[in-house]
Formats: C-alpha cells, sequence, structure tokens
C-alpha cells in the first residue's frame, strides 16, 4: 500500500491536479468563506461544529499580516479517505510575524482499521501508542477549538479537507468545509505558471518539471531539511515554508484572497 | 500540554550551549521556542526596540551590527544574539539583519533569563562579555596543567641532604651513598645569622667522577674543591615550570630548593621529568653534545617532537614558547662554542644578542633567526670586523640549518650594520629614543626585544636598562612605536570557511602570527615601554603593566588572556600540520577550527582591536605619558 507521503509527492510530480473540492474553483475565485460560514453556522447540528462555523471565516481582502493561521498536517494509514484514517495530527498556530510552535498540539489517534507494518515504520508511530490512543472523536473538541477563527495552512490541501471532513462525517454525521492556504498550490503556481510554448509543445519540450514536494520547496527557500512523517514536523515544515513563499513572492499587504481557497 | 517538537529538540541538543542542559530543560525550552523565517537583507531587530527574545539561528546567516552601523559580527547556525538586551537595559542593543534566507528560533526572555540563572555552564558560555568566555576558557586549562600550577615544594619529597665545608669529597660519597641520593649541598654557617645554614655549592655524582675520580685526586680533597659554586637556585613555592625553566636555561640537572635561604631540598631533573615525559631538557643536553653543525641539524626532528608533546601534553603557550626559545638559546650558544673553537678566541670580547621572540622567550617552530652582536668598545674593524663576520656567519648558517631561517628583514648579526661595538649600539638605542621618526623606528621594534645569550651577557642588561631609562613616559618615541603597533591589525572573525576582515571583505585564510601574536606583542611592548619595564616576556610585561595600572581595569588580564588563546591556536596549528607530515606554518585555514576556537578566537580578536584602539588614545604625539 501506498502512504500519504508519496502521493503527496506523486502529485507533486505529476503538476497540479485538478483535484479540487466538490464546487470549487481556482484561488481567486474562492467562496465567499465569511458568509459561507455564517450559512453553515445556521445548519450545522453538532454545537461544536457550530461554534467552530460561528467563529467566522477571516475576510478575504483582509492583508496577510493581519490573518490568524493554523498550520497543520495529518498522518494516515493510507490513501483513500474513504477507507483509510487519520493515525495522528500535529498543528501550530501561526502569523506571518510568528510561528507559535510553543502553542502547538500533537494527537495520536487510533484508527479503526487495522495498521499495517509499513506505514508503522512510516509514522515511527508504534502499535502501543496506536493502542493507548483515544478515538478521533475524543480529540474534536481541542481540534476545533483550534482551528476556529483561523485560516488553515497545508501542503497538499486535499488531504487534510477530505480526511478531516470523512472523520468528523463519521463520528458526528457532519462533515467539514474551511478556507485553506495550500503551500503546494502556491509553489506550483509560481514554478508552473508558464505554459511551454507551442513549438516546445510541438517538439515534445518540456521545461524539467519543478519538484513541489515539501522538502524540494523547503530547498528552494534554503529552509533545513527536516525529517518527514511526523505529522507535527511536517505542520512546522510547512508554516515556516509559507513565511518564506510570502517573503520572497508576496507581501505582508497581499490580500488572503490571492492565497486562499 | 506539552508538545514534543522533535526537530527543535534534536537541533538544541546538537548545539552550545545548550548540549549541557539536562534532558528535562532540554525538552522545556524546545517546547517555548516560536519560529520565524527571515528573507535575506531583512531587519530581524532593531536598535533600541524592547528585547522579547533570545534568538537562535537555525540556519541560514545574519549579521549583527553595533549601534553606529559598522559589523560587529556575523552569525550562522548556531549562533546566538539578543543577549546583550536581554541581560541589560532590556532594549535591543545590537541591530541585526539578514544577510541570508535564515529561520530564526525565538527564545522567550523568561526562559532565557530561567536558563541563565539555573545553569551555570549556560550562563557562563553565553555571558555578555566575550573577554569572560575567554578568561573561563584559560582558567579551565590552567587548572588542568599541572607543571604550571604545582610548586617545587611538591616536588621535594626528603629534606636537603647536607655536609658541612670542611668535609671531604670520601666524606660527601659515604653520605651520598648512606642516603640514596644523587647530589649533595654543602651548607656553611651564615656569616650575619648564626645557626641559619646558607648554601654554599652542591655535589653530583658526575662531580665525584669528573673533579675527582678522573683527574686522580686523593679522596681527602676537600668537598669544597669539586663542588660547584654560585650555585642556581629555586625558591620552594616557584612553580615547577619555572623551575623546569631555570634548568633548561642553565643547563643544570639538579636544583637547590631554598625556603627564606635555608636549603630545604634538592629537585632533580628526574623529579620534573615525572611532570613532562620526555622533557625538552634532555634535548638540550643533546644539543651541547653535538660537535658539528651537520651533528646539531640532525636534532631538527627532535626539536620538532618536542613541540608536538608539549602542545599534545596542554602546556600553555607561556611554557612551549620559553622552553622552544631555550632551545634556540642552546643551539645559538653551541655553535658560538663551536665556531669560536674553529676560529679561535674573539681578538675582543663580544655579547651574542638574540633579538625578537626569542628574547621574548615566545618562540615556536617557525621562527626567523633575529640576531646580532655588541662588541667590546676597543673593537677596530680594520682588525677585527673578519673574525666576527666569520664568527656570525658560522652561527647564521648553522641556525639555518637547524630549522631557524635567515631573516628576511636582514636583522641578523651577518649584516655590518648590526655588529657594532656597545658604545654604537647606545648611540643608536639613544637616536631611536630621542629623535623618533615612525620611519626609523618602522623595523626598530625587534630590537627593543633583546636578550644577551653568549660572551658579556651583561652589555644586553646594560642595553636593556638604557632603554628603560630613556624610553619610559617619552610621549614622542612612544606616539611613533604606537602608531607602529597599529599597523598590523585582526580581522573581525570568521564565517564559514572564510575570515571576515572589519570592512566586510572575505579572505581565505589569515596568518595567525602577524594579524595576532605579533600586534599582541607589539602592542604590550609600547605599554612596557612606556612604564620602564625591563621584562621581555610579553606575559611577564603584561603583569608590570598590570601593576602599574595604566590600562582600565581587566583589560591586562584580558590581553593575557587574548594573546595566550591565539598563540595556543597558533601552536596547535603548528603542531596539526607536524602529526600530518606538513610542513608547519602561520596561515589558519577557518575550515580547520572547532566552533569553540572561532568564537574564542574571535573574542580574542575583539580584545586586540578594542586595545589597539586605546593605544592609539594613550600614546597620541604630544600627550603626557
Amino acid at each position: 500500500m501506498l502512504h500519504l507521503g508519496d502521493l503527496k509527492g506523486a502529485q507533486g510530480r505529476a503538476g497540479v491536479r485538478a483535484g479540487k473540492a466538490a464546487g470549487q474553483a481556482d484561488g481567486a475565485s474562492a467562496p465567499d468563506w465569511p458568509a459561507r460560514f455564517a450559512a453553515l453556522a445556521e445548519a450545522a447540528h453538532d454545537p461544536r461544529l457550530r461554534a467552530f462555523y460561528a467563529a467566522g471565516a477571516v475576510a478575504g481582502d483582509t492583508p496577510l499580516a493581519e490573518v490568524p493561521m493554523v498550520a497543520i498536517d495529518v498522518e494516515t494509514t493510507g490513501l483513500d479517505p474513504a477507507r483509510d484514517e487519520i493515525v495522528s495530527i500535529g498543528l501550530l498556530p501561526m502569523t506571518l510575524e510568528r510561528i507559535a510552535s510553543s502553542a502547538s498540539r500533537y494527537w495520536v489517534v487510533r484508527p479503526r482499521i487495522e495498521l499495517n507494518a509499513e506505514s508503522v515504520v512510516i509514522h515511527a508511530i508504534t502499535h502501543a501508542q496506536i493502542e493507548a490512543a483515544p478515538d478521533f472523536g475524543a480529540v474534536i473538541d481541542d481540534l476545533l477549538a483550534a482551528l476556529a477563527g483561523r485560516v488553515v495552512v497545508v501542503h497538499c490541501r486535499d488531504i487534510e479537507r477530505s480526511f478531516l471532513d470523512r472523520a468528523l462525517a463519521a463520528r458526528i454525521g457532519e462533515g467539514i468545509e474551511f478556507p485553506v492556504i495550500d503551500t503546494m498550490d502556491l509553489e506550483a503556481r509560481i514554478h508552473r505558471a508558464a505554459r511551454p510554448g507551442f513549438f516546445a509543445r510541438l517538439f515534445g519540450k518540456r521545461p524539467a518539471p519543478v519538484s513541489i514536494r515539501l522538502a524540494d520547496s523547503r530547498t528552494r527557500y534554503h529552509l533545513p531539511r527536516y525529517r518527514a512523517h511526523h505529522a507535527l514536523t511536517d505542520a512546522l515544515a510547512t508554516a515556516e515554508l509559507l513565511q518564506a513563499q510570502v517573503a520572497h513572492r508576496f507581501a505582508p499587504d497581499t490580500p488572503l484572497r490571492e492565497l486562499w481557497s | 500540554m506539552q508538545v514534543e517538537q522533535l526537530e527543535i529538540l534534536d537541533f538544541l541538543r546538537a548545539h552550545r550551549p545548550f548540549d549541557e542542559l539536562s534532558e528535562e530543560a532540554l525538552q522545556r525550552t524546545a517546547a517555548v521556542i516560536d519560529v520565524r523565517y527571515y528573507k535575506a537583507g531583512e531587519r530581524i531587530v532593531e536598535f533600541g526596540e524592547v528585547a522579547e527574545y533570545w534568538h537562535l539561528v537555525r540556519s541560514g546567516a545574519v549579521e549583527v551590527f553595533r549601534r553606529n552601523g559598522t559589523l560587529y559580527n556575523r552569525l550562522t547556525e548556531g549562533g546566538y544574539f539578543g543577549e546583550f538586551g536581554l541581560l541589560r537595559s532590556g532594549r535591543v542593543r545590537f541591530p541585526v539583519v539578514a544577510l541570508e534566507d535564515s529561520l530564526i528560533y525565538l527564545i522567550p526572555r523568561e526562559v532565557f533569563a530561567e536558563l541563565f540563572d539555573q545553569y551555570e555552564s549556560f550562563a557562563d558560555y553565553v555571558e555578555v562579555e566575550d573577554k569572560t568566555r575567554l578568561r573561563q576558557a584559560m582558567s579551565r586549562k590552567e587548572d588542568a596543567n599541572d607543571l604550571l600550577s604545582a610548586t617545587v615544594d611538591t616536588l621535594v619529597g626528603r629534606a636537603a641532604v647536607t655536609l658541612d665545608s670542611t668535609a671531604t669529597a670520601r666524606e660527601v660519597a659515604q653520605r651520598m651513598s648512606e642516603e640514596g641520593v644523587s647530589s649533595l649541598l654543602i651548607v656553611d654557617d651564615h656569616p650575619d645569622v648564626p645557626g641559619l645554614p646558607q648554601l654554599s655549592g652542591i655535589i653530583t655524582d658526575r662531580d665525584l667522577r669528573t673533579r675527582l675520580v678522573a683527574p686522580g685526586l686523593a679522596y681527602d680533597t676537600p668537598a669544597t674543591e669539586i663542588m660547584s659554586s654560585g650555585v642556581v637556585s629555586v625558591n620552594h613555592n616557584q612553580l615547577v615550570f619555572e623551575a623546569m625553566l631555570v634548568m633548561l636555561r642553565h643547563n643544570v640537572h639538579h636544583l637547590p630548593v631554598l625556603d627564606n635561604l635555608r636549603p630545604v631540598g634538592v629537585v632533580a631533573l628526574s623529579d620534573i621529568i615525572r611532570y613532562e615525559s620526555r622533557n625538552s631538557l634532555f634535548l638540550v643536553g643533546s644539543i651541547f653534545r653535538q660537535q658539528s653543525q651537520d651533528e646539531l641539524a640532525t636534532l631538527v626532528p627532535e626539536v620538532r617532537a618536542c613541540f608536538a608533546r608539549m602542545v599534545n601534553e596542554d602546556a600553555s603557550s607561556q611554557m612551549i614558547g620559553s622552553a622552544m626559545a631555550a632551545i634556540g638559546r642552546s643551539f645559538k650558544q653551541r655553535l658560538l662554542e663551536l665556531a669560536e673553537a674553529e676560529l679561535g678566541p674573539p681578538p675582543v670580547p663580544y655579547c651574542f644578542l638574540a633579538l625578537g621572540s626569542m628574547a621574548r622567550q615566545e618562540q615556536l617552530l617557525v621562527t626567523d633567526q633575529d640576531n646580532a652582536l655588541v662588541l667590546d668598545n676597543r673593537f677596530d674593524p680594520a682588525q677585527h670586523d673578519a673574525y666576527f663576520k666569520a664568527l656570525a656567519t658560522f652561527v647564521s648558517d648553522g641556525l639555518a640549518r637547524c630549522g631557524y631561517s635567515y631573516c628576511t628583514g636582514g636583522v641578523m648579526a651577518t649584516n655590518g650594520k648590526w655588529r657594532q661595538p656597545l658604545a654604537a649600539w647606545e648611540r643608536t638605542f639613544t637616536d631611536w629614543i630621542e629623535r623618533p621618526t615612525p620611519e626609523s623606528l618602522l623595523h626598530a621594534g625587534i630590537f627593543f626585544d633583546l636578550d644577551g645569550v653568549w660572551g658579556k651577557t651583561a652589555w644586553a642588561n646594560r642595553l636593556r636598562e638604557l632603554i628603560a631609562r630613556k624610553a619610559r613616559g617619552n610621549s614622542r618615541f612612544l606616539a611613533c612605536m604606537a602608531r607602529n603597533a597599529l599597523q598590523r591589525t585582526p580581522p573581525l572573525g570568521f564565517f564559514k570557511d572564510f575570515v571576515v576582515e572589519s570592512d566586510g571583505r572575505h579572505t581565505g585564510a589569515i596568518n595567525i602570527k602577524r594579524r595576532g601574536t605579533a600586534p599582541l606583542a607589539d602592542l604590550i611592548r609600547v605599554h612596557a615601554l612606556a612604564i620602564g619595564s625591563e621584562s621581555l616576556n610579553s606575559f611577564e610585561r603584561l603583569k608590570d603593566i598590570i601593576d602599574a595600572a595604566i590600562l582600565p581595569l581587566g583589560r591586562g588580564q584580558d590581553l593575557f588572556d587574548a594573546l595566550e588563546f591565539i598563540s595556543m591556536v597558533r601552536a596547535r596549528h603548528q603542531a596539526e600540520s607536524l602529526a600530518a607530515g606538513e610542513e608547519p606554518d602561520n596561515s589558519i585555514d577557518p575550515e580547520k577550527l572547532s566552533e569553540f576556537e572561532r568564537k574564542s578566537l574571535r573574542d580574542a580578536f575583539l580584545i586586540l582591536g578594542n586595545a589597539q584602539k586605546f593605544l592609539k588614545y594613550r600614546y597620541q604625539p604630544g600627550r603626557a605619558n
């Protein structure tokens, strides 16, 4: 079985896939998140989810410098959100000024399916830790509280979005939506924007693909190499990458809507 | 809940000063760190803003500036900044800018303060005063060094074996056999203090052999006829190291130990060798047994091995410098003996002078021969100069073969200019001091470090007295000397594998002598001349300077530490070259320096730089000293 990290890598190599969450368009035409949250707050049944939406979403014209964010990474038993499950979640609040590693959170949760040996090795999470861990349901309170009012920052948005959506749906009967800044998408925009010209396409010449994997992207900004596949380390790595991308490619007064989706 | 940030924790664990914290403190620290990325060129902290964090460079590089905009330091991975502001005013003292894209860890003020208060090793390392770190590095080393810290009385295992001057040679031999000793002291009653024994001579096994048995004297020959009188001795509370130097300088193997003039024991060569295995003393002994330049040249590998051994055994630079100078001195003395044997006795008396680092007893391996001849005032060039020229050439060539290369500046007795009667030398020094110009003194510095090696060494003392008398408080002369002492400056520090100059330029290597030890010795010499010190060794001079209280409080000790540290880096570098089978030199490649050496060297350079500023200020032309 493939691992999540490999999926992120595979997507990276393949370029920006069309795999947007249903009904969502690209960057600039992201939904009106504050309005969407107001509507979802009305519709939600679970009080925790209602509180999450009621905390509101940051408006799209807010300058990045003023946007509260939270970098998050989940590690899973495999690739398929329909079948696989979350085993760990790491997150840390951040702004452009500061990555609050000191306020980071990390949970190991027990998946309902059997954890196979391969992914155990990759996550460095042992069976014993898994056995001792609570069900995802037990961390929903804390998780939603940590995300409330913040824009989520991930590397490869579909994973976190779909797995969190599924995990919640399975426990409380309702899924979740939230705005996301995807550092992989930002990297793809920067490096894959220029399409090859007519002749280049005609003769099958393609520019050497630029890897937009997390580790390779970080290297371009002279960020240190970290060990992969620990949810909290990956969340930190993503947070640092976003700060670097904004420092080099955007500005503190760039409106949020240019980055999120 | 406390969360483990593995990358942060691992980083702390691998870097000083965190590596000395307990695991629990490490985890606590890692858990409170926040992070921030800065693009190259971004300002990280501004002068005067509230100091909230202690900053740790996780990756990249930053530049720390003084308030006036000059570069203070460059830091890379593992470097830290902001402690000044946190420990002092609470405001940022040194603005910092990212030189490269950098990731910075932020440690909150309270946590920094807690670590600083609770962990002595942490505080020691971070301590705001750069020079303090150097001082601690030095004192730790001193503690580890027996030879430097132990006093002579620790070597005196038994009371002195003595006889009075009425004893015969047979009685001496019997007594030595009974006591199982290799030397015996002959004592008299002190002429003024009845009952107080006074040392009058020493007799060793060797003396019995060479002065009694070999010439076939009767066994009842008075002991006073075969003893050595005018004995060199040490005080019981002197350092073992000093005793070793006395033995080296005088080439003796037994030293009577005195306590308030009363002989309390004898220290033998073998006692000291317990402290320094395979001692440089052996080498000096063998120098005097060589019969030609060729034979002397065969000792070069031993000189080098002796040097490397001392470095590896953690001797101080002062010990190494003195031992190497004693060895150099012995080469000169033996070469002069051999020269006189070949050329015949000198037509008029002379004194052979060692100049520069050998006179200061600060010699390492790579060193020029700097020497001169002081001749009797009856010297007549037409009659005598051919002899002294030949003598100087013999010594100079011999020294070159023994590893002391010819002086490129021509400061050698082979140069007619530096082969003068005493009166001429006195005029030269008087001229230099009383009618100074920076040009006339440009290359004269070396002459103000002079030591008599052979012959009428009292003349060397006379010249030193003259210099001390005339130079003291002579502001024009001191201003010229100070100006020349500022011509060689230290670099700012190191950055990655480069040496950083004060103007920000990079170079690949530095000559640690030209940029470190030499300007330090120059600077110390100016102060020493100003106070009329007759000491030669820079450390001794510094002690005089500290006693004279002409430096701001504490600066003398700082210079002491800086000189010791830079000298030891130089010595270690030369020893490492030897070990690697390379020809030793003074060029230091920053790549080969440890993190600690880089930091401490930078501290030492800073001390030197500040001391040079002070020198310039203190010896301005026209200022009364």
